[in-house]
Order: structure tokens, then C-alpha cells, then sequence
């Protein structure tokens, strides 16, 4: 499978037929999905279909737009008309939503051809994608592991070269993460920036949706084609976001670059700072200026989330009552009736979180947890701010750990941990991504994350293009 | 804010919010509760009475659409959906009391 922008080019000059593309990545999938386990469901019809308009664009002339016949493939937490949005949770088995999400119009608009939707965490809560009641998904580097989460199949369905993109979305690391571990491109948006209209929701206020690519390059093409108001997303960000394409290789030269200097200690393992700090000098080389620079607040960073996240997936949840979509179970009353639905259809995490949030949330705890939760977020998100005026970009570990073995983490706390550098970015609303840099120690892929100010995609993937470049040919990145 | 909560209230909470908490998945459900409630009372060696709350990223307030009737979701597409429908609408177990 080539790159989606090359596939993108050969399909629009009728080098390559988006039926072929297509067909090249059902083939992909079935010769090795059995094992890693990144689709739920393939949505071959639909997907054909939009495969032979592309392809008869082609042959009248038309130009089917930039990501012409590019197999992609969706979380199945994106709503997909007609065809199963499962969440990974046995309470939405079996149901067909009456609507697309506003991505999938965008995607199919450009030219591309919708392969599937992937696994993820039950309800996208989680760090590694075990915890989903279709079956965990497994790395494609090594499938004793864990592909991250909990967009887990979008990320192994591109590390497995099944597809050249995907789309994941993004709460307190769950696109930057998995693409960490699995050795991909992932981006986080700026929150607002990409339309969550037909998104299930997990928390409102943090949930983004992004690309996953095998590069750089194709990472900016898909975000310019998902990004941009959408009415039916009161959260939508009314301007648009600045193309991130044409400005992909102006370099670094001039900018300045602060490393997080709390996300490079504890807790972080040897080989990812080491990867961190040569990504550093990689961007030193390309002309940029590097220091460290502190933001204290970022530590307080995991314990805000999980009070602030469990609180809004808490209110999220309570909509799915057995009364309008999914299972139900049934009872002597309305009320029964939901205790027994929720109770058969939700997996353990998400009624922890459940729990969590309806703790927080209640009389007598509200100011003591949320409240509190919510003050450290303006904190976290006026020291970033203070930050960015002394430089453009920031730079950090995405994950603390290359991929570990599945069932390794049996401690909801200890899964927790992973996201401990990427829920600063969610918190503030600020855009993020991961790109690949090198291997760790025992051979697995290890991401740096390229912190941004808000709306600043552009000069975000500046930086990624230069680190990209860079990987490619740092012998000890490469090793 | 001590990081401690009881099983009663894990029970409690759990009835909150509609689920039933099995007698032998209490005490797990508990632990686990706490040991998150720990981590989140580091929030405690904070000074925040003068840091006002943030509930979303970006400052958008009041977003309307101007009064236009559009079309909504097909209803029958979405009935179709349902557990259980009739007569065009959602059907459920009597609110008050049991099901004959």
C-alpha cells in the first residue's frame, strides 16, 4: 500500500483505479486481521460504491478531489448511517445509526472510500484497547502487545499497512498514544477545530477527532480535508483552520522550541527521553532554538482529568437508557428496566468512570472534586499560554513506555499513567500530535509529541515534517 | 477530599446512576474508586480560590442558528432502531408500578 497522497495522485490521473485501491486493502485486511484485530465491521458496499463514482469522476474528467480513491478507515465511535456503530460495547450491539458523522460527508466529498470501523476501548476509555467487548486488538510490531488506546485499531490498521489513513478521536491521549506505540503519525486538533457531529461523545469538552497516517505528509492532507465549521457542532470553532499543506516544509529555522521539562523525569522511561531529547537536537540542526522550559501545572494534569472526564462521561452515558437505540433488558418498570440495561450492556471501566463522575459530580463533592478539577485546568491552560510567548512550539514524550504486553496493566491506575503527557494538551484544547522517533530498547517504535498553541496546526507540522526527515536518517533513531 | 469512599457510597452512587453493583464486585469496585480519589487529592496542596473554573477551551457562548425549519432525522429510520416502537413512537414498561 502506498501513501495516501501518491494514491490520492495516481487515482485522479487514471494510473490507478480507486476500485483497485480498494480491493488492495479489503485483501490487506483479510490476510492478516484475524490475528491483529482492528476492524469490528467493513463497510465493503458502501465503500465500492464510492470507489466507482470516484473511479467514473475520473473517466469524465472531473477531479473526485485530494484524497481521490484513499482507503480510510473510522473508529467505531463515529456514527456511519446504516451500518454498525457498536462503540465496542455490547449496550450499542446491533444498532444502525439514521445519520453519518459530519466527517464522513467531508471524507467521502475528497474522494476517499470509508473501509471500516475499528476497535477501541469500550467507549474510547482506555490506554490499550483490551478493554472492548468485541476482544483486544494486538500491535502489528508484536502481537503479544498492546497497539495503545483507545483508538487501537485505527492506529494498527495503518501500522499494518491495511490502510494509508484513519481517524481517531482524542480525549486525554487517545489518538497521540497509540500512534506512539504503533509507530504512526496521530494528531489531536485544536478542540473545536474538527467537527464531532455524529462523535458518540465521551467528554464533551475535551473530545477531539484526528487523523492517523503512515506520515507526515498525508497526516496534513486528511486534517485539511476534516477540518472547518460545521453548524451542526455547537462547539465547532466559527474560523477556519489555516491549511496545514502548504506551509508542510518551510523548516524550523528561527523558531524556539522549549522542551516540558515535567514530562522528561518520573515515570518516564530512559529510552523515550533519550529519544526525545535527540529529537531536540534534530530540530537544533534544522535551525531551530531548544531550551527547557518548566510548566509546573502539567503534574496536576492526570489527577484534573480523571475527575473532569468521568464527570462529563457520567452525564454523556446516561442517554443510553434502553429506550431509544441498542440492547435492552427488560423490566417490571422504566426504571428497572434501565438498572438492567445498563448493568448487562456496560463493561467494567466504563461503570468505574460512570461511578466516578456521578461521585464527583454529587452534592457535597462537586466543589471539593470537579470544581477543583476544572480551577486546575485554567491553571494548566494559562501556564501553556504564558509559555508560548516565549516560544512557538513545545516539544515531549508521547508515551512514557513503548508498547507493553497485553494483560500487562490489570490496575485501572496504572493504565491511567499513559496518558500522563498528553492530557495537558486536552485540558487546554491546545493541538498536539505524535510522530515516530526511533526505537526503544527492546526494538518497538517511540513517539515525540509536538505541542502547539491553539489554532497553530500549521507551524505544529513544520515541525513534525523536519523530525519525520530527521527519524529517517538519525542512525540511532533508526536502529 | 480524603481520598477515601465507603462501599456504602460506591452502592449509593452506583443507584445514582442507574446500575446495580453485584455484593462481590463491591469491595473491587471500592479500591479501585479510592486509589483514583488518592491521586485526585493532590489537588489539594493547590491554591485556587483566585483561579476561576474553565468548563471548555474555546470561549464560544450562546451558538444559535438562525430560525429556519430543516429537515430532521427520518423518523421511521430511527424508530427502526429502537428496542421497541408503536404508533410512531419509543415504547417502554410502565413508568409507575409493573408491567401487567
Amino acid at each position: 500500500m502506498t501513501n495516501a497522497f501518491d494514491l490520492a495522485a495516481a487515482v485522479r490521473s487514471g494510473e490507478q483505479s480507486a476500485a483497485n485501491a480498494l480491493a488492495a486493502s479489503y485483501a490487506a485486511i483479510a490476510a492478516r486481521d484475524d490475528e491483529i484485530n482492528a476492524f469490528l465491521h467493513l463497510t465493503k458496499a458502501r465503500a465500492q460504491a464510492q470507489a466507482a463514482a470516484v473511479d467514473h469522476k475520473v473517466a469524465g474528467g472531473e477531479d473526485p478531489g485530494p484524497l481521490a480513491g484513499v482507503p480510510i478507515a473510522l473508529k467505531d465511535n463515529m456514527c456511519t448511517r446504516g451500518e454498525p456503530t457498536t462503540c465496542s460495547s455490547k449496550i450499542l450491539e446491533g444498532w444502525r445509526p439514521p445519520y453519518d458523522a459530519t466527517v464522513i460527508g467531508r471524507l467521502e466529498a475528497a474522494g476517499a472510500t470509508i473501509v471500516g470501523k475499528t476497535n477501541l476501548d469500550e467507549f474510547a476509555m482506555g490506554s490499550s484497547t483490551e478493554n472492548s467487548a468485541y476482544g483486544p486488538t494486538r500491535n502489528p510490531h508484536d502481537t503479544s502487545r498492546v497497539p495503545g488506546g483507545s483508538s487501537g485499531g485505527s492506529a494498527a490498521a495503518v501500522a499494518a499497512n491495511y490502510v494509508p489513513l484513519s481517524l481517531g478521536s482524542d480525549t486525554g491521549g487517545s489518538i497521540r498514544q497509540p500512534a506512539a506505540l504503533c509507530g504512526v503519525v496521530g494528531v489531536k486538533p485544536t478542540y473545536g477545530a474538527v467537527s464531532r457531529y455524529g462523535l458518540i461523545a465521551f467528554a464533551s469538552s475535551l473530545d477531539q477527532i484526528g487523523p492517523f497516517a503512515t506520515n507526515v505528509t498525508d497526516a496534513a492532507l486528511c486534517l485539511d480535508v476534516i477540518s472547518g465549521h460545521d453548524p451542526m457542532d455547537a462547539t465547532s470553532i466559527p474560523v477556519p483552520l489555516t491549511p496545514t499543506m502548504p506551509t508542510l516544509n518551510d523548516g524550523v529555522a528561527g523558531m524556539r522550541i522549549g522542551i516540558v521539562d515535567e514530562l522528561m523525569g518520573e515515570g518516564i522511561d530512559d529510552d523515550v527521553i533519550a529519544r526525545t531529547n535527540e529529537a531536540a537536537q534534530a530540530l537544533v540542526a534544522a535551525g531551530a532554538t531548544v531550551e527547557r522550559v518548566s510548566i509546573p501545572a502539567t503534574i496536576y494534569g492526570l489527577a484534573a482529568y480523571y475527575l473532569i472526564a468521568p464527570a462529563e462521561a457520567s452525564s454523556n452515558l446516561a442517554r443510553f437508557d434502553g429506550v431509544r437505540y441498542g440492547q435492552r433488558v427488560e423490566g417490571q418498570n422504566v426504571a428497572a428496566m434501565n438498572v438492567a440495561t445498563r448493568t448487562a450492556g456496560f463493561g467494567d471501566e466504563v461503570k468505574r468512570r460512570i461511578m466516578l463522575g456521578t461521585y464527583a459530580l454529587s452534592s457535597g463533592y462537586y466543589d471539593a472534586y470537579y470544581g477543583k478539577a476544572q480551577r486546575v485546568r485554567t491553571l494548566i491552560s494559562n501556564e501553556f499560554q504564558a509559555a508560548y510567548k516565549n516560544f512557538d512550539l513545545l516539544l515531549s514524550p508521547t508515551s512514557p513506555s513503548t508498547a507493553f504486553e497485553i494483560g500487562a496493566k490489570s490496575d485501572p491506575m496504572a493504565l491511567y499513567m499513559c496518558d500522563v503527557c498528553t492530557i495537558p494538551s486536552n485540558l487546554a484544547g491546545h493541538p498536539s500530535m505524535s510522530v515516530p522517533f526511533g526505537v526503544g530498547d527492546d526494538g518497538l517504535p517511540i513517539g515525540v509529541q509536538v505541542l502547539a498553541p491553539m489554532l497553530d496546526e500549521a507551524k505544529m507540522f513544520r515541525a513534525a515534517k523536519v523530525l519525520e526527515d530527521a527519524a529517517s536518517t538519525t542512525p540511532e533513531a533508526s536502529a | 477530599m480524603s481520598g477515601e469512599i465507603s462501599s456504602d457510597e460506591v452502592a449509593h452512587v452506583a443507584s445514582l446512576a442507574r446500575l446495580r453493583v453485584a455484593d462481590e464486585e463491591l469491595d473491587t469496585f471500592t479500591e479501585q474508586l479510592c486509589a483514583v480519589l488518592e491521586t485526585a487529592a493532590a489537588l489539594n496542596s493547590l491554591e485556587l480560590d483566585e483561579v476561576p473554573p474553565m468548563a471548555q477551551p474555546y470561549p464560544l457562548a450562546n451558538v444559535v442558528r438562525p430560525d429556519v425549519i430543516v429537515p430532521g432525522l427520518d423518523r421511521d429510520e430511527v424508530l427502526s432502531q429502537a428496542p421497541q416502537a408503536e404508533d410512531g413512537r419509543f415504547k417502554v414498561p410502565p413508568a409507575l408500578g409493573e408491567a401487567p
